[in-house]
């Protein structure tokens, strides 16, 4: 059976600075893949590529078996790939439940039928009692979800989550990392940017290691951990 | 070619150069304010016209040469400035202050231009100097005497700009902010002060401009207008902050317009700037010099 | 959720105006203008309130609709309505080129791309003699000559554009504008096609606008470059209206346009002069201690007073 995304050989030069280089790797339908390096390494423009906000310089990205080659981020929205951003964004002046229902109008142009997606995936991820309240007046743990719920309501086959947990509190990290398999068990698969090793290793099925934008290893995360190379790349701060 | 066409090209260019060093003068203020700010000050030419007629009535009362009414009209204008951010545009919060400065800066332009007019009327004025009218004659062509001063006084402006920005705690304090607001705090730079001492900068310059500009051009309260579109066209064609980018830019829109004036028409003499502006902004925003350190 | 019946009533006082006011042609006069402004302004408010573009050079489909309607029919007449349509499309039609050229512009920039482009129209309108009547403008003999008949007219295309924008604001397009207006890359993220929806706020837009130029140029018969695209009288006009009003509500425009004309009005019956310097006073005012206009402030002091209530 073929992969849901495909990546091989992808490549991102910024004039000399090559911040991606002969990536590959691939995601299963439903799978968990964990992305992980040190800062610097790639992955956000790993991301920015998959997604359609930047242009490789070289290899190929196919998603449902179709090329994503040219394709503008709206129209890979459309395709089944969503996404989070690492500095959270709500729609400041919208509430809670508009933000959501601007994902819900991607497969749903009919209002009440938006809406009702949108309240849906409130609920699935615990906002249901701020709905109507400005999203710009949330703390941040409640945006991140915000965040979720907004790319889950576009109806995604894949989300990639850029570094969700970043600035939880242990409990707060429990509730998303939870949240995060409740997504999962969904059946959308997903891919997770993260610092925090533990819950990496933990949720993710395989572990992709990005060092200095190339790939440097593969696998299941007791492997990949176990790797000297990737225990190098880290310089021995590997757990969180 | 013949030596008619070729005297009649150096004339447009000479010409051109000439202007060019105005619209340079005019310029720069407003980059300097953008460049600190990130704020496009529409009422930049409504600073300049206070200038003008701040000169014109010291010309009147004392009969002081506008270029020494330069000593009065930069301070004022410094002062100006500083009301103006302080009391207005430093107000400005939120996430949308940068749409609604345009819209405050243009609103503080026409109460500045209308004050003016009801203050002073409508007439049009001028201040007639011993070389307002001279023209210098050299191998067949003209120069303007009084445009050349301005070209000058130009250059030294901007010379003197770099040595400020370049050597003095202040002026790298103001390159700092321009570059990094957040990280010029975190560096100790009082940001605030930047700010109004910069925008009192900017106004300052454009006293210098009115001041230059006094023996040249006739003198209304809604003069303003003419000169704000000019220095926005040249600051987008220098490059919005650049310094050195609001001579290449004032140099190259002076070289245009005059070539499009004698070549093509003078009706039109006004679009090629705006033709220009768009352009520029829309495919290459860093202006022309793109690259300047300043 | 948005409650209609506001902007209803205003309709129904609106069409009951003329009839209670026949004999009055000063006041209808006036209302006439309030009329064409609050078009334009509602139009403006599509692209600058909704969609988060604001133009400072709305004069340019303004004049463009004048000249259109101007051109194609001076005698009015019959061919009024679809002298109106002509204006509207023309404008429409200039709005393409220019919004593929600046969309990629943001804010103030692109606020400034917009002058810059209604500033050469109305060069061209100035030297292109032969067809513009150049600067010493165009003439028209509207066969249509019943004052009641133009408020009319202008009142049917400012109903146009209000249901057009209430429907626009409560379906999809309405959202995706307002989330291109929070945050490009994140609606781009949602699957919002940033460009299209920022084309559609351009042309419905500048078509609107354009009809309003349109309608001005039957009504007052004739008509300078220097009016039809004048920076002050207005693109600015046509951004404080909205920004007066409030921005991104449908009723803002309207209130907008009612307050600024009558003030204008109040003014110029006992200054006679110092029109343009209320503006700038104005503007000051607003933009520093009402930046969401008189409905948007309206809007809040409802809702606290709603939470205070207790939800």
């Amino acid at each position: 059976m073929a992969a849901l995304l495909e990546v091989q050989g992808l490549s991102k030069h910024f004039g000399g600075l090559a911040a991606v280089s002969d990536v590959s790797f691939s995601v299963a339908e439903g799978e968990m893949v964990g992305l992980i390096g040190p800062n610097g390494a790639g992955k956000s423009t790993t991301f920015s590529l998959l997604t359609g906000f930047e242009t490789p310089s070289a290899g190929t990205v196919r998603f449902g078996g179709e090329s994503l080659a040219g394709l503008k981020p709206h129209q890979i929205c459309r395709r089944g790939m969503a996404r989070t951003f690492q500095i959270v964004k709500p729609l400041s002046r919208l509430s809670v439940l508009e933000n959501v229902m601007v994902g819900a109008f991607c497969r749903e142009p009919n209002r009440r039928k938006a809406l009702a997606v949108a309240e849906k995936e409130v609920d699935f991820v615990g906002l249901g009692d701020c709905a109507h309240q400005a999203s710009a007046s949330l703390p941040l743990a409640r945006r991140k979800r915000l965040e979720l719920a907004r790319a889950l309501a576009t109806g995604p086959r894949m989300l990639l989550l850029d570094e969700v947990l970043a600035g939880l509190n242990p409990t707060e990290t429990e509730a998303a990392v939870g949240l995060i398999r409740r997504i999962n068990a969904r059946g959308i698969a997903i891919v997770l940017v993260e610092h925090v090793m533990r819950v990496v290793m933990s949720l993710s099925q395989r572990v992709v290691v990005l060092v200095q934008g190339q790939c440097l290893v593969v696998g299941a995360p007791a492997v990949v951990s176990a790797d000297p190379r990737v225990i190098e790349a880290y310089l021995g701060a590997t757990h969180a | 070619m013949s030596q008619m066409d070729v005297y009649v090209l150096l004339q447009t260019l000479i010409s051109g150069i000439l202007v060019g060093g105005i619209y340079c003068l005019i310029g720069i203020g407003l980059t300097v304010i953008f460049g600190v700010m990130r704020v496009i000050n529409a009422s930049h030419g409504e600073l300049i016209m206070l200038a003008m007629y701040i000169s014109y009535f010291l010309h009147q009362a004392f009969g002081l040469n506008p270029l020494f009414s330069v000593v009065v009209t930069a301070p004022a204008l410094f002062l100006v400035g500083c009301v103006m951010q302080r009391g207005f545009v430093g107000r400005l919060r939120g996430s949308y202050a940068e749409d609604n400065s345009l819209l405050l800066t243009f609103g503080l332009g026409l109460v500045l231009a209308n004050s003016v007019l009801l203050i002073a009327g409508a007439d049009y004025r001028v201040v007639e100097t011993a070389y307002s009218r001279a023209v210098w004659h050299v191998g067949g062509l003209s120069v303007s005497v009084a445009y050349l001063f301005s070209f000058g006084m130009a250059l030294l402006f901007t010379a003197a700009l770099y040595f400020f920005f370049m050597r003095s705690d202040l002026g790298l304090a103001i390159r700092a902010t321009t570059q990094n607001r957040t990280a010029a705090t975190l560096v100790g730079v009082d940001v605030e002060r930047v700010s109004w001492i910069s925008f009192g900068l900017g106004a300052a310059l454009a006293g210098v401009a009115g001041a230059l500009l006094t023996p040249i051009f006739y003198l209304y309260p809604t003069v303003g207008g003419l000169f704000t579109i000019k220095a926005f066209v040249v600051v987008v064609l220098g490059g919005m902050g650049s310094i050195v980018g609001a001579i290449y830019g004032g140099l190259a829109l002076g070289i245009v317009e005059s070539l499009g004036a004698v070549y093509i028409s003078t009706g039109y003499k006004d679009a090629i700037g705006f033709i220009a502006f768009v352009l520029i902004l829309v495919f290459r925003p860093g202006g022309l010099a793109s690259g300047s350190r300043l | 959720m948005r409650k209609a019946w506001p902007v209803i009533a205003a309709l129904a006082a609106a069409l009951a105006f003329p009839l209670l006011f026949q004999s009055n042609a000063y006041l209808l006069n006036v209302g006439t203008i309030v009329l064409i402004f609050a078009i334009t302004g509602s139009s403006w408010n599509l692209l600058g309130g909704y969609a988060g573009q604001p133009s400072f050079g709305h004069a340019a489909f303004f004049g463009v609709g004048a000249y259109a309607f101007a051109i194609a029919f001076p005698e009015g007449g019959a061919w009024t309505v679809p002298g109106l349509l002509v204006g509207g499309l023309a404008a429409a039609l200039i709005a393409l080129p220019i919004g593929l050229l600046v969309f990629r512009l943001r804010g103030p920039y692109f606020a400034l791309s917009m002058l810059a482009f209604a500033e050469i129209l109305r060069l061209v309108a100035q030297n292109w003699t032969s067809v513009t009547g150049g600067a010493s403008g165009f003439m028209l003999n509207p066969t249509l000559s019943s004052k009641i008949a133009h408020y009319y007219l202008a009142l049917a295309a400012l109903a146009a554009i209000l249901i057009i924008t209430a429907r626009m604001a409560a379906s999809r397009p309405g959202f995706y504008f307002l989330a291109v207006r929070e945050d490009q890359d994140v609606a781009e993220a949602l699957g919002v096609n940033t460009v299209a929806y920022k084309m559609l706020a351009l042309l419905v837009s500048a078509f609107f606008t354009g009809v309003a130029g349109a309608i001005y140029a039957n009504y007052f018969a004739y008509f300078e470059p220097n009016v039809v695209f004048s920076i002050v009288e207005i693109s600015l006009a046509t951004y404080l209206i909205a920004v007066l009003g409030g921005m991104g509500t449908v009723a803002g425009p309207l209130v907008g346009s009612l307050v600024l004309t009558s003030m204008g009005e109040v003014l110029r019956v006992f200054t006679g002069t110092g029109n343009v310097l209320f503006y700038g006073v104005l503007i000051v005012v607003v933009v520093l201690f009402m930046p969401d206009g008189v409905v948007g402030m309206a809007r809040q002091l409802a809702q606290r007073r709603r939470s205070r209530a207790g939800s």
